[in-house]
């Protein structure tokens, strides 16, 4: 059809390029769509592909990794990474931070004494590491090498760090690090005899609260708390701690010799540990819970950030599934950056855990929603593959042009230099360039995808119920969000999308109902519940696991031995040689000690055979090697050593250390020795009684005060819920809308901040003159026309009010004179027939059509077409001379009509109506209500069609023309009026176009080419455009001559044209030449004309919108869209285009390119009236409802219900102000909130006639029908706000 | 109208608070802000009155924003998203990160850098006159008050390069004052909404 593109002169650089992308993309997008599988596949490959590189990396954790190698032939490996070693790992390179020498020592008083007391288990075997300190800090070793001593290889340590002063007492400094529990006595053998109290001395040091990872005890004695055997309830009765040396070198005559050295005093017998493998321990960076406080934090950012970034994706058939493809989009187009980078040699070293979110905002998933939103916003009639290209090539330039911005704001900080940025400006370009590739592969077909499920999911559930029907009218498919609420087949009739119904509930309640939907708060619970545990886990897995192990180890042997039942271990010591342990006792100052045969001079073989005994308590506590003593460092926290390390200020992060095999050391003491390294005090600690219930009460006692805490917590976190839920939902809830009412008057609304726009500057000015209601309004800024359905026009100055000219309605004048009343305008008739009756002397028929006129005006309308006519004609006859006499005065207001009094009849009449309204102003009919009851007549159907769709034309102007259509051609009414310059153009019922002067008030010409009644006008330059009835459309140019001669020229000849004045008042001669008729403009009757930026737009009942060229009155477009007829349009100077039919939908067009910009269905029946700002759209419909739309995206903003029957009125006045026609007032309204500013009433009842029609002055005033008076609001505050 | 106030305003200083209280661990951390050693003796007991102060000024600005916003007349409309807002704040996040954790050449480059983020904070979530003015302000302000409070030796800096802190701070607080805006104006809309959604129900 008419569609034709018009190529702009010449294009810049920027419009080509632009086309060029849009065209690429439009191309892409059809690629896409078509082929959805192969490029999924493909994209899943290339994925995959470059995150291959990945399994390369090392997994992501802090925990330490290890590394055994032999003692025998080891070596300080060198900083140099040496080719190809084997499953050598890359940290082993130079020496490590320290080498760990832990000495275990394990002691018992045996033979257990029953004159023993508890304290006995752990005070004398606690002792003799003060003779064994001194043993190992005396060894020297020398040989042909020289002389080595301890004190040379020790690592020395200097000051504590400053925030550890309470350490100060208990850990070495300025010196060699060498930590045993007799650090918590100052390696005094003195201190700790006179200590009355050990067991107190080490829990003093112990931090209050939970604490799982090292503690001081656990740094002092080398071994878990709970395995070192020093409490009063040891039921084993061995001590077990630690001597940790910590080397700087290393030294392997040195150590063998103090190894040798201590095994040869202290043997230990049956002791099979393994002293051939060392072990290198890597620590990785440490994550502390300081630390982890803002990472969790930019997390928890970062899901608030796709959390509330998807949740826009809406109007698509699976929400969680686009979601979720937008996520993936950007997780993969990160480990994808991450690695291409790895690929090409870039080992990030970076944190990648902390760098990841920052990432992720960086890319951003906003591309990928306004892909959705594009394509979602296209056409739905269109084919999917269509639809995936237009909305692609809609938004490929600010696409493109985001990503040239996010690209040169990388680039900048590139050349910061600094290493770290980077690195991440690095990862961030490549993450942005394949977070591109992705969304152009991926994530467009996948929307491809959800959009043709949802398609034919549509038509699956339209076919079964139109199977039966007669074959459905080929018109596009409906989506599904949208079904149109006036349709009654019940098929159709589906849920609101979520979108829809949420606009109607307040923001707190579907908070809550989120909530409740998706149990957010259960789930948040327990999820946090599994992030701590799985926190506590990762931090402390080791300390963990031995309280478990603890807890079970102490479950099982003890309850068993205390029953009587079997020894705790299978290697019982059945044979004690009690001699030996004193013997080693003897320190002998060997100078080379000689290694001692193993299982030689003990006598505590482990029998492993060895039958129980069952009924003996363990009264020879036995000592015994596992292997789990041999790494016993395993059991501790894996943070024992940075810890202990880091109490010096030496991080371990990055570096290794080297544990070496322990040196065993097993000491018997006799229960002589016990007694006598007692302290008096010792004895007063009564034995516990029932030592099982204690311990298990104590360790109960711990688990009690768990379980209290989180009870307590978790009361508190209820009480907090409940104030926060008593805080945001007020008790009155829901009963609301008694508080929050319309606005009465003088209840001036402010906003939040105190403030309320000026109120006394807005005072609405009346402009009287009318006798009936409005009909059409016009205006160019200057000058306001009004023509009521009087037929008169009145002329006013938009600024002061004036009333400037009055042209009266020469049909009238006509009628009056043949004296046919019946031609007349039916309500003229009957205000002019009633008014002079009454004054003249016969009153008969007062009383009945004052009635009529009271009390139901329906009653009147029905009298006067039925029966009650002929009464009324009767009277006939002696009225019309009352009506001449009475006439010929003629008021002196209209001078500046030509002096023919006597045909002056609409000033007579105006006159009747004002002296008639004054004692009962109420009296004249409701419009809508005359409408509804107006005599069906043919011609009536024809013309209400057309009438009742274009919101310009009120109702009542059925009521008024529907007798005039039918009769007489030269008596007609103004359906349509355009003001520019002084000229009225006015279309009239009859088809005729007149041309008035409106200052003079002169018929300057008139044209009467078509006869069919010209519905709509617009007059633009010197064009006239002029719809008519039978559906063509009209362009007329006005041309402006100088005069040939004086009193030649005339006016078109007419029969119903009144003479033109003469022309000598003014100078030029006004011609309107008919340039170009299109006679089938539109199939059926055209509604709406609107004229803008040299484009002509109709719209016609056949729902087809229409764009001419004003110049050449080409047509330009035909745009189909809409499913009912058009209503509304509207067209501004930037060549926005949008326009409403009765289906309730609201099209925008592209007018360059005459394609659908987007489309929804905003209204329960017809779109009265649209308009449009730069930001939003207006629309109001038939269901009093005025919806604010952003115009980009096409999401309702929100709605304001209007009074009933002034939805249509509505204007904008500036980019933020919203005015509104309403009962008897307007209203104005802040766009951006919807806060309804103030209410002006134009009347003095409030309840009035309603404001139907409204229009917006270049001046911020305002003009609205109000009855048969208009009125003129001038907004002054808006004055500076347009400036 | 004064509960919501009320309840926004609560609601901006938890978030004050609450940033202040991570930011604060940030700087902590590497040693950048030193406290005296016998007040520190865990992250949240030292200086209990950083977060409160931050909390305060942060309700202050959030509900400073939008009041301006309206008295100008020109409400905001660049952008009003929670997602933006959310990005708005992960950026000054890391704006903060970056001063605390990235080893810079010299403390010229490091301001200078944190200087182009703020801007560019600005440029890509707020982008109005009002708020670059009030931003810049408030940091003015907030960069005195610094000043004064090392100088009595509440607490001090590690290398301080502007008279007696880091120069880089304006920089932070401008950033944080346009995020707490951002944020802000988000709760105003959102109060807008609710109001006008009342009045529309009926």
């Amino acid at each position: 059809d008419g569609r034709q593109l018009t190529p702009p002169p010449r294009m810049t650089l920027r419009e080509r390029l632009r086309e060029k992308i849009s065209a690429a993309f439009y191309h892409h997008g059809l690629l896409c769509a078509s082929y959805p599988v192969p490029i999924i596949l493909f994209t899943s490959a290339s994925i995959l592909t470059c995150c291959y590189p990945l399994l390369r990396l090392p997994l992501p954790g802090t925990g330490p990794v290890e590394f055994t190698t032999g003692v025998r032939d080891y070596t300080v490996p060198s900083h140099e990474p040496q080719g190809d070693l084997g499953e050598r790992p890359d940290w082993y390179r130079g020496p490590p931070v320290a080498y760990i020498q832990q000495v275990l020592v394990k002691a018992a008083v045996s033979p257990w004494d029953s004159s023993l007391v508890p304290v006995d288990v752990f005070r004398s075997p606690l002792g003799r590491v003060f003779s064994l300190l001194e043993e190992i800090r005396n060894h020297v070793h020398s040989d042909s090498t020289g002389v080595r001593s301890l004190e040379a290889l020790c690592l020395q340590v200097t000051d504590l760090l400053p925030g550890l002063r309470r350490m100060q007492s208990v850990l070495p400094e300025h010196g060699c690090l060498l930590v045993s529990p007799g650090n918590y006595w100052q390696n005094q053998r003195e201190l700790f005899d006179s200590d009355p109290d050990p067991l107190k001395t080490i829990q003093k040091h112990e931090p209050k609260g939970l604490h799982t990872s090292a503690t001081l005890r656990d740094l002092l004695f080398g071994v878990p708390g709970k395995h070192t055997g020093v409490s009063h309830y040891n039921r084993k009765r061995v001590v077990t701690y630690t001597i940790t040396v910590v080397l700087v070198s290393y030294d392997t005559r040195f150590l063998g010799s103090l190894r040798s050295r201590l095994k040869q005093l202290h043997p230990s017998a049956n002791c099979s540990l393994r002293d051939d493998h060392m072990v290198h321990v890597h620590f990785k960076e440490e994550i502390g819970i300081a630390e982890l406080i803002p990472l969790v934090t930019t997390y928890i950012i970062l899901f608030a950030y796709i959390y509330f970034s998807t949740r826009k994706i809406d109007m698509v058939k699976s929400k969680w599934g686009l979601a979720l493809a937008a996520v993936v989009t950007v997780l993969s187009s990160l480990l994808m950056s991450v690695g291409l980078c790895t690929l090409f040699g870039l080992t990030p070293t970076l944190n990648g855990g902390e760098i990841f979110p920052y990432l992720v905002v960086v890319i951003g998933l906003e591309n990928v929603l306004v892909l959705t939103k594009s394509v979602v916003s296209t056409p739905v009639d269109l084919e999917v593959k269509l639809r995936i290209a237009q909305g692609l090539s809609n938004e490929s330039w600010s696409i493109m042009k985001n990503m040239a911005t996010e690209l040169c704001i990388i680039l900048i900080g590139y050349f910061t230099l600094v290493p770290a940025i980077q690195e991440f400006c690095l990862f961030a370009v490549v993450g942005l360039v394949s977070d591109f590739f992705l969304q152009m592969f991926f994530f467009t077909t996948v929307l491809s995808i959800d959009i043709r499920r949802m398609e034919l999911a549509d038509l699956n559930r339209r076919l079964p119920a139109e199977a039966g029907l007669p074959p459905p009218k080929p018109g596009p498919l409906r989506p599904r969000e949208a079904p149109p609420p006036p349709r009654p087949s019940p098929h159709t009739i589906t849920l609101q999308t979520p979108a829809f119904r949420n606009l109607r509930l307040p923001k707190r309640l579907r908070v809550v109902y989120f909530l409740a939907r998706t149990r957010l708060a259960q789930r948040i619970i327990m999820v946090g519940t599994v992030i701590w545990i799985g926190i506590l886990v990762y931090t402390d897995p080791a300390g963990l696991r031995t309280y478990l192990a603890a807890q079970v180890s102490e479950q099982s042997p003890l309850g068993d031995s205390g029953g009587g039942g079997l020894p705790p271990h299978l290697g019982v010591a059945p044979v004690f040689h009690a001699g030996d342990p004193t013997s080693t006792l003897s320190v002998l100052p060997a100078p080379e000690p000689t290694p001692l045969p193993e299982n030689q001079s003990q006598g505590h073989h482990g029998s492993a055979g060895a039958g129980p005994r069952p009924q003996v308590p363990p009264a020879v506590p036995q000592i015994t090697w596992g292997a789990e003593d041999e790494e016993g460092w395993r059991r501790l926290s894996f943070r024992h050593w940075p810890s202990l390390f880091s109490y010096y200020n030496i991080t371990l992060a990055k570096r290794y250390i080297s544990i070496l095999p322990v040196i065993p050391v097993t000491l018997h003491l006799s229960p002589q020795e016990a007694i006598e390294t007692r302290h008096p005090q010792d004895t007063r600690h009564p034995p516990p009684p029932i030592p099982k219930v204690s311990a298990d009460l104590q360790t109960d006692l711990t688990l009690y005060k768990v379980a209290a805490l989180g009870l307590a917590a978790g009361v508190l976190l209820v009480l907090l819920l409940f104030c926060l839920y008593r805080v945001l939902c007020p008790r009155n809830y829901g009963q609301n809308g008694v508080a929050h009412g319309r606005r009465r008057r003088g209840d001036l609304p402010c906003d939040d901040y105190g403030y309320s726009p000026p109120v006394s500057e807005i005072s609405p000015l009346l402009l009287r003159g009318h006798s009936m209601d409005i009909e059409c309004l016009a205006s160019d800024g200057m000058l306001l026309a009004s023509c009521c359905l009087a037929g008169q026009i009145r002329v006013w100055d938009a600024q002061t009010g004036d009333c400037l000219t009055v042209i009266p309605n020469h049909g009238l004048r006509r009628s009056s004179s043949s004296g046919c009343w019946e031609q007349r305008d039916g309500w003229d008739s009957v205000g002019g027939a009633t008014e002079p009756e009454c004054l003249g002397s016969d009153c008969r028929e007062h009383s009945f059509s004052g009635d009529g006129l009271s009390e139901d005006e329906g009653d009147l309308l029905r009298r006067r077409s039925v029966p009650a006519r002929p009464t009324l004609f009767t009277d006939q006859p002696d009225l019309t001379p009352l009506i001449d006499t009475n006439f010929t005065c003629q008021p002196p207001s209209h001078l500046a009509t030509p002096p023919r009094g006597g045909f002056d009849f609409g000033g007579l009449v105006e006159r009747a109506y004002l002296e008639h309204e004054s004692p009962s102003p109420s009296t004249y009919p409701s419009p809508s209500s005359a409408a509804s009851s107006s005599p069906p007549s043919a011609a009536h159907l024809q013309r209400r069609r057309s009438l009742g769709d274009a919101p310009t034309l009120p109702a009542q102007d059925r009521a008024s023309t529907a007798g005039t259509q039918a009769t007489a051609d030269w008596d007609s009414s103004v359906w349509a009026m355009e003001l520019r310059g002084n000229l009225i153009a006015a279309g009239r019922s009859s088809g005729k176009l007149e041309l008035w002067d409106a200052v003079e008030g002169s018929l300057r010409c008139s044209n009467e080419d078509g006869v069919s009644g010209i519905t709509a006008l617009a007059f633009l330059n010197n064009r006239i455009v002029a719809a008519r009835l039978n559906g063509s459309l009209d362009f007329f140019t006005v041309e402006i001559n100088k005069p040939l001669g004086l009193l030649q020229y005339r006016g078109a000849p007419g029969r119903g044209s009144m003479p033109p004045s003469p022309c000598y008042s003014s100078e030029d001669v006004i011609s309107c030449q008919l340039t170009r008729s299109v006679q089938c403009a539109h199939q059926k009757p055209i509604t709406v004309l609107r004229a803008a930026a040299g484009r002509v737009v109709t719209g016609s009942q056949d729902h087809t919108v229409r764009v001419y060229r004003l110049e050449d009155s080409c047509c330009l477009f035909t745009l189909q869209g809409h499913s009912g007829g058009i209503t509304a349009i509207y067209i501004d100077q930037t060549m926005v285009l949008a326009s409403g039919g009765q289906d309730g939908a609201i099209c925008l067009w592209d007018v360059l390119t005459g394609s659908r910009v987007s489309h929804v269905y905003g209204h329960r029946g017809d779109v009265t009236s649209l308009v449009c700002t730069t930001s939003c759209v207006i629309s109001s419909g038939l269901d009093d409802l005025i919806c604010i739309w952003d115009r980009s995206t096409g999401i309702k903003l929100y709605s304001i219900q209007q009074e009933v029957g002034c939805g249509a009125s509505l204007g904008v006045i500036s980019e933020s102000l919203l005015v509104t026609g309403g009962q008897g007032c307007v209203s104005f309204w802040d766009l951006n909130f919807g806060d309804l500013l103030q209410t002006v009433y134009l009347g003095q009842s409030s309840d009035g006639q309603g404001v139907r029609q409204l229009l917006v002055l270049d001046n911020a005033a305002i003009v609205c029908d109000f009855g048969s008076e208009l009125s003129l609001v001038y907004v002054p505050s808006v004055l500076e706000k347009l400036d | 109208m004064t509960t919501n106030l009320v309840i926004r305003g609560t609601m901006l200083f938890s978030v004050g608070v609450f940033l202040a209280l991570v930011l604060n661990l940030l700087q902590v951390q590497r040693n950048v802000t030193l406290f005296p050693p016998d007040v520190i003796s865990s992250i949240f007991s030292s200086a209990w009155w950083v977060p409160p102060c931050c909390g305060t000024a942060s309700a202050m600005i959030g509900l400073l924003y939008p009041c301006i916003d309206s008295r100008l007349g020109e409400p905001h409309k660049f952008k009003r998203e929670w997602s933006s807002v959310m990005r708005c704040v992960a950026v000054f996040v890391g704006i903060n990160h970056a001063s605390a954790k990235v080893d810079f050449a010299n403390n010229v480059q490091l301001s200078l850098t944190l200087a182009a983020l703020s801007i560019g904070l600005w440029w890509t979530f707020d982008r109005s006159r009002s708020g670059f003015g009030l931003g810049i302000g408030i940091a003015l302000l907030a960069t005195l008050a610094t000043q004064l409070l090392v100088y009595n030796g509440v607490f001090q800096y590690t290398s301080p390069d502007f008279l007696y802190i880091r120069s880089w701070l304006p920089c932070i607080f401008f950033a944080g004052v346009i995020t707490m805006g951002n944020i802000g104006r988000q709760l105003a809309l959102y109060e807008y909404k609710v109001v006008q959604e009342k009045t529309h129900q009926d």
